[in-house]
């Protein structure tokens, strides 16, 4: 019961929104809602659902170098495409036998790790903040789409994968678990949805228990005053970088997830207009927070697909609309400005 | 092919790269020099200078008019874009790139549902000209002359010009340009226009050479986020000179490589200069004259 207890004040603290027991019964909630969902819904529905938990790993990590570093980097989408591509290229080579696809995962995961460090190196010890780093994010995604775009030719292969140029990479096996009584596959339904369900949960609570701790308190002060930061003692570059490390890694995730997902990956996942997707998810929910962010990310994905099932031409319009005026009329994001607005309302109500 | 055609051919191509990079950034680097803010809907100003350009010149209109008119409509717009959107937005450097990211999303797309996916262009003029067995084409070369034009209209409207005097005293102490009766916001709303003139400019000039679609802004953003980067904040002493080393780096790796390698370069070579100078080359050319 001690044990728990301290779990819990752990999970919550000044950097997130959310905590006491009226939030945590809230949350067991969603989640009991979340297992019994499969049994009141078809295979279809669920394996979409499942598709819009890949994307939450890559906004999670925005949110986490953005909200809470405030470096604002465009180019997660790099990082999704180069490990989807990894993941593809090595399930690709060795099969799916033995969990392959497991250690696959891993390493496509950690090659996106290594990438951000490299990258997060030059960036951040070189002092580029601000608007350049955004810049140069974007420039990198946009040079790896471009790369990848012209890898059409046979000679563009490792190993037995082919890249495919523009058309992209398909045919990868899904995830693959080894079980005692043979494989069990995680094709996109009910198998993969619960995979990816309780790797969402591990994931929020553990960047939730991050942000609260001592890390997130020092991102945040870099965030909120990088010279006084810097006075007192901490390393902004060192914290900066670790958070775009991790924040880099979950988009990696999400790029080997959704490869898994669709079994396929073409390099458009790394251009403008997917770039663009993550911030806007992020910003709309409301970056400062990682519930926020995760609940934000899930409706405009929903909404994204309702408009493009109904207008698909309009969508990006009003994606991008959307992304305006969410700037201009509530820069927390909207989610934030609604929880903060439901919190002054019951404490009109508590007052009266 | 003898060593002069050789050399003729790689200051053609370094010409070639340096007018690219100092037309796609120079409306970025106004804006930014003065502003600090960044357009990420540059390259959709870009694109609407493009697209006037060829309507206009299609239409019947002599092309340096339609280039003319491209370059006006895109200031146009972008007075339109200060006035309803960056306007509440300084001072939050960072919610102004994001805003304009979804101006560019949008631009983009209602382009393609208004105008379709493509445009018929308008051929290249003036055709080529020959040295040592090789043609290359005149215009190219009307662009080179066309991007030096640029730089030195620039300086002179900075230097010689009372607009260019009241916006430089903005930018230095706005409040004290305000107290001396300075209108600080035409000022801004007026070099953003400009920024966006250039951005239309650039368009312009090169939609004969290019196919005109709402998607070509990407083929000159990064070029242009990257000339801004190394350079920085300062036009003269930084996007010029940061052009020319670009330029000749891309020209390199062009000859070399390939078109694809000498863009990767590109971005290899500001991702080692940053490291090393971080406030861009006119940052260096300050540091060391202060």
């Amino acid at each position: 019961m001690t044990l728990a207890m301290t779990l819990l004040r752990r999970l919550e603290g000044p950097q997130t929104l959310g905590r006491g027991p009226a939030f945590w019964t809230a949350f067991a909630l969603v989640v009991a809602a979340a297992i019994a969902y499969p049994w009141f819904a078809d295979g279809y529905t669920v394996g979409n659902t499942a598709y819009f938990f890949c994307w939450v790993f890559m906004a999670l990590g925005l949110c986490l170098i953005w909200g809470y570093g405030g470096a604002l980097s465009f180019g997660q989408t790099a990082f999704f495409g180069l490990s989807g591509y990894a993941y593809g290229v090595l399930t690709l080579n060795v099969g799916a036998a033995y969990g392959f696809t497991l250690a696959a995962l891993v390493l496509a995961v950690a090659l996106s790790a290594v990438m951000a460090a490299l990258l997060g190196y030059f960036l951040f010890f070189g002092r580029i903040g601000g608007v350049f780093l955004g810049i140069i994010t974007l420039s990198v995604t946009l040079a790896l789409e471009r790369f990848m775009a012209q890898t059409a030719g046979p000679d563009w292969k490792i190993g037995a994968a082919r890249l495919n140029g523009y058309n992209g990479m398909s045919g990868m096996p899904p995830l693959t678990v080894p079980w005692f009584d043979g494989d069990v596959v995680l094709f996109p339904d009910v198998a993969l949805y619960y995979g990816l369900l309780a790797l969402l949960i591990v994931v929020y609570l553990a960047l939730r228990i991050l942000v609260n701790a001592r890390f997130g308190n020092v991102l945040v002060a870099i965030r909120e005053n990088p010279e006084r930061a810097e006075m007192l003692g901490y390393d902004v570059r060192r914290y900066q970088l670790a958070a775009f490390v991790i924040g880099s890694a979950l988009a990696g995730l999400s790029g080997t997830l959704y490869t898994a997902w669709g079994q396929y990956i073409t390099p458009s996942s790394m251009g403008l207009t997917a770039a663009a997707l993550p911030v806007i998810w992020v910003a709309v929910g409301g970056r400062g927070d990682l519930t926020a962010t995760l609940i934000g990310t899930l409706l405009v994905l929903g909404g994204f697909q309702a408009l493009t099932i109904y207008g698909s031409q309009y969508a990006l319009v009003v994606m991008g609309l959307l992304l305006v005026v969410v700037v201009l009329a509530a820069p927390d994001g909207l989610v934030v400005a609604g929880l903060r607005g439901l919190g002054r309302l019951r404490r009109r109500e508590a007052s009266r | 092919m003898d060593l002069l055609t050789h050399a003729f051919t790689f200051l053609y191509q370094i010409g070639d790269a340096f007018s690219f990079l100092v037309l796609s950034a120079c409306g970025l680097a106004v804006v930014f020099g003065m502003m600090g803010v960044i357009n990420l809907a540059h390259g959709e100003l870009i694109m609407c200078g493009a697209y006037v350009t060829a309507a206009s010149t299609r239409a019947g209109l002599p092309l340096p008019l339609g280039i003319l008119a491209g370059a006006l409509a895109a200031g146009a717009v972008g007075m339109v874009m200060e006035r309803l959107v960056i306007r509440h937005l300084y001072g939050r450097p960072l919610d102004t790139i994001v805003a304009t990211w979804g101006i560019s999303l949008a631009a983009t797309q209602g382009t393609l549902i208004l105008l379709g996916s493509s445009m018929p262009g308008i051929g290249t003029p003036l055709g080529s000209f020959t040295v040592g067995g090789y043609s290359y084409s005149t215009y190219r070369v009307v662009l080179m002359v066309a991007a030096v034009a640029v730089l030195a209209g620039l300086y002179l409207a900075f230097n010689a010009t009372r607009f260019g005097t009241l916006a430089r005293a903005t930018i230095q102490v706005p409040h004290m340009a305000e107290a001396l009766g300075v209108d600080t916001r035409t000022v801004y709303a007026l070099t953003f226009g400009l920024g966006a003139a250039l951005a239309g400019l650039a368009g312009g000039l090169y939609a004969p050479t290019m196919t005109i679609v709402p998607t070509m802004g990407t083929t000159f953003i990064m070029e242009a986020f990257v000339t801004v980067v190394v350079g920085g904040a300062d036009i003269f002493l930084g996007t010029a000179p940061a052009a020319l080393v670009l330029g000749t780096v891309r020209a390199l790796l062009t000859t070399w490589q390939g078109q694809l390698f000498g863009q990767i370069g590109l971005l290899v070579a500001v991702i080692l200069v940053i490291r090393v100078l971080p406030r861009g080359i006119s940052g260096l050319i300050l540091r060391e004259r202060a």
